[in-house]
């Protein structure tokens, strides 16, 4: 990167997207910092549950400010857009309707491919930015051979953060900087203090941006009281695999595939969730055993180091974040659907969960799973 | 790099003759007004002098100035020292927040508020007040220009409709003061508010006129300053510089400034809806202040159009800025009707009196050439030029 380029950088006020802030000014770029504002944290103080004032997190105004001081302190100019309708009608909204139907939701992949790799990235290129650049963990690279813009795992990988960036296009890889896809966090908190940069200390987020404290369920409930709705029964039985019920339960929501505790039900040996039949409305529960599954299937696919999937291939499997990953096939199916099949059976497959498919550091594709 | 600022609705810079005015008093002249001796004298002499260049300004008494920290304290100080639970006030859609959130404050705690809409152009219709009247209305409280679209509403015509009624009459001037001559008799209004930080003077200083005999409820409790109507050490400096600003503006509508002014805001206005296609005014039709022109783009999201044009030195704003810096669909521009996409892709050019023809000539060179190229990369204008 040694010509000088305008590039919009995606601030949230952690030290992660200051460090790349601060990192792209000293090599010389102009530099834009943007923040989207994307939820307003205080929308659902007094809902039950919720907390009256929510501090430390995105779209807090602590974390605007946190940002807005980095701007400062690097002398680049800053400013913050608002995109909370697209975030609540791209991300909310279907987070809620993919708990009610039974699914664990990943909002965060939603907002990269909706919020920011979509309308930041346009905002970016209007006010004149060639690229964008956003404090994730990962790499981004064009490779001449393939003729193809590549994802690739980063240095750091306690901190890799690709499987949430599977649904990334050429378009938008070719107009993305990773720039702390080469280094490891402890050096990036050196590099963060050696700018003067106040935050190098600040505690990293984990949890959903939106979601205080992390519980979901509550926040559903705030949700929906919010809008007016009623939380929708879905209240239904607990059966087993071979179809025999053991119990009721108050509502499909309540349930992750791979959930031990809050079943309810006393039996010998501990009983898991398995699946969860939205339609039905029941929770099938079964053995740790029951739990495996040698195959699965994709929706809403996006590949990125190759074109099409025209012949079956051997990949890395990562069916959730935190899962290492597992070898298998992946196979076209159907239209917009590909098969994966594990070479050994995985625990706890779960539907709205993403799979993400690698060979070796390169991100090959991924999808939903259905 | 060249920086040009069009936001004078927002702020306005000190003009050096008030900056001048005000420097004596933060050292040489330091002491309270309310003290006896010397010191105290001094400064309460000029804050009385400053009263009266407002008094002059407002067509008022000098007694009927109260100085507050500026035009939010004085809607609120109008609003909440005149009316309590159970009372009905009559206000507008398109009030500045500082009016809007007071009433709904008091709507919170038993008080009655109707709020007129506005006609295409932004209007209040007297007639609408009129009728909007109840036997417990005991305030109407209207803006006389929008700080949005600089649309003067017939503060006049509402002053007789509330005099008819017996009802008092507040109205926020904060954009009118020093654009358009002001003078409370013949608005017939009871109050009126002002802010210095939008006349030329700093921020933190404003002024409520009331009305001899007008018996408001103090919102500050302390000493008998202001004639007991505020509470608190005068900001002699603030309220010099506001003073002085005051003169100045008088002066400066004398000698036809404004007339400057408004063939400068035209000149712009009519470029960019001459030169840039599927664009049109805020406000067509009705009378504005001469310093304001509000400006939909279709198919522009507003917020990366005042981006790109800062980053290139023109400084504009879209609608109300909100606490952290992001932008809220105008509440104004929706009250007038428009559909909210057109309202966020709306901006506001407002000048002041350091804008000189050079400064419009380089919005103008900026513009149009900017929203072109914003609307190429929009995927509403054209889905095919970003290829996703």
């Amino acid at each position: 990167m040694s010509q000088t380029r305008t590039i919009a950088v995606a601030m949230s006020g952690g030290v992660d997207s200051s460090t790349v802030a601060a990192m792209l000014r000293a090599e010389g770029h102009n530099v834009v910092g943007l923040t989207m504002q994307l939820w307003n944290q205080r929308r659902l103080a007094g809902h039950e549950g919720m907390p009256e004032a929510v501090q430390g997190r995105c779209c807090s105004l602590d974390d605007v400010y946190d940002a807005r001081r980095v701007a400062e302190t690097i002398g680049i100019p800053y400013y913050v857009v608002n995109h909370e309708e697209r975030f609540e009608r791209d991300v909310v909204r279907p987070f809620v309707e993919q708990y009610l139907s039974g699914r664990t939701p990943i909002p965060c992949s939603l907002c990269n491919n909706h919020l920011k790799f979509d309308q930041l990235l346009i905002v970016a290129q209007q006010i004149g930015a060639d690229a964008l650049a956003t404090g994730h963990y990962a790499r981004v690279e064009f490779d001449d051979r393939l003729g193809r813009w590549l994802l690739k795992r980063p240095t750091d990988r306690s901190k890799d953060q690709t499987y949430f960036l599977f649904g990334l296009t050429q378009a938008q890889l070719s107009r993305t900087l990773f720039p702390l896809g080469g280094m490891m966090k402890p050096e990036v908190r050196q590099l963060a203090q050696q700018h003067g940069l106040a935050l190098a200390q600040k505690p990293d987020s984990q949890e959903i941006c939106f979601v205080p404290g992390g519980d979901y369920k509550k926040f559903l409930d705030a949700y929906l009281a919010e809008q007016g709705e009623a939380l929708p029964d879905t209240a239904g039985e607990l059966v087993t695999t071979d179809g025999q019920v053991v119990g009721e339960h108050g509502g499909i929501h309540n349930f992750t595939v791979g959930q031990r505790k809050g079943l309810g039900v006393a039996t010998g040996s501990p009983l898991y969730v398995i699946q969860i039949k939205g339609d039905a409305r029941q929770v099938v529960v079964g053995d740790q055993e029951e739990l495996y599954s040698r195959t699965l299937r994709v929706h809403r696919t996006n590949l990125i180091s190759v074109g099409d999937l025209q012949e079956p291939m051997r990949a890395t499997v990562k069916i959730r974040h935190r899962h290492e990953g597992a070898p298998a096939l992946i196979e076209k199916s159907g239209d917009d659907e590909i098969l994966v099949t594990f070479d050994q059976p995985q625990r706890a497959v779960t539907p709205g969960q993403a799979a993400v498919f690698y060979a070796d550091d390169v991100v090959v594709g991924g999808g939903w799973i259905a | 790099m060249r920086r040009v600022y069009l936001d004078n609705n927002a702020t306005t810079p000190v003009l050096p003759a008030v900056f001048e005015a005000m420097q004596a008093y933060f050292g040489e002249h330091f002491g309270n007004a309310s003290s006896i001796h010397h010191h105290g004298q001094e400064t309460r002499a000029a804050v009385e002098r400053a009263r009266e260049s407002l008094a002059a300004l407002l067509g008022c008494r000098a007694s009927e100035i109260v100085f507050t920290s500026g035009g939010t304290e004085a809607d609120n100080l109008a609003i909440a020292g005149l009316t309590g639970t159970g009372q009905h006030i009559i206000s507008s859609t398109i009030e500045h927040h500082a009016v809007l959130n007071s009433c709904k404050h008091l709507e919170a705690s038993g008080c009655e508020v109707s709020y007129v809409p506005v006609d295409g152009r932004g209007q209040v219709d007297p007639d609408d007040v009129r009728r909007a009247l109840r036997p417990n209305t005991r305030l109407i409280t209207i803006m006389m220009a929008n700080n949005e679209t600089g649309v003067l509403e017939p503060v006049e015509e509402i002053g007789k409709v509330a005099a008819e009624a017996d009802v008092y009459f507040h109205t926020d001037a904060v954009q009118a003061a020093g654009k358009v001559l002001i003078d409370v008799k013949r608005i017939g209004c009871d109050l009126l508010s002002i802010s210095g930080h939008k006349m030329n003077a700093p921020q933190g200083v404003g002024a409520l006129y009331v009305r001899k005999g007008t018996s408001l409820r103090p919102m500050l409790h302390g000493g008998s300053h202001e004639r007991s109507r505020r509470a608190g050490t005068e900001n002699v400096p603030g309220i010099v510089a506001l003073g002085r600003a005051a003169e100045l503006a008088r002066e400066a509508m004398a000698r036809g400034d404004l007339e400057q002014m408004s063939q400068m805001r035209d000149r712009l206005e009519r470029t960019i809806l001459g030169e840039v296609e599927s664009t049109g005014l805020n406000g067509q039709g009705a009378p504005r202040v001469p310093n304001t022109s509000s400006i939909y783009f279709d198919c522009i999201e507003g917020e990366a159009l005042v981006i790109a044009l800062d980053l290139k030195g023109l400084a504009v704003s879209t609608g109300a800025a909100c606490s952290s810096g992001a932008i809220e669909p105008s509440h104004v521009l929706t009250a007038m009707g428009m559909p909210p996409e057109r309202a966020r892709g709306s901006l506001r050019f407002s000048l002041g009196k350091q804008n000189t023809p050079e400064d419009i000539e380089f919005a103008l060179d900026l513009i149009p050439r900017t929203v072109v190229r914003l609307r190429e990369l929009s995927p509403i204008y054209n889905k095919s030029a970003t290829g996703y």
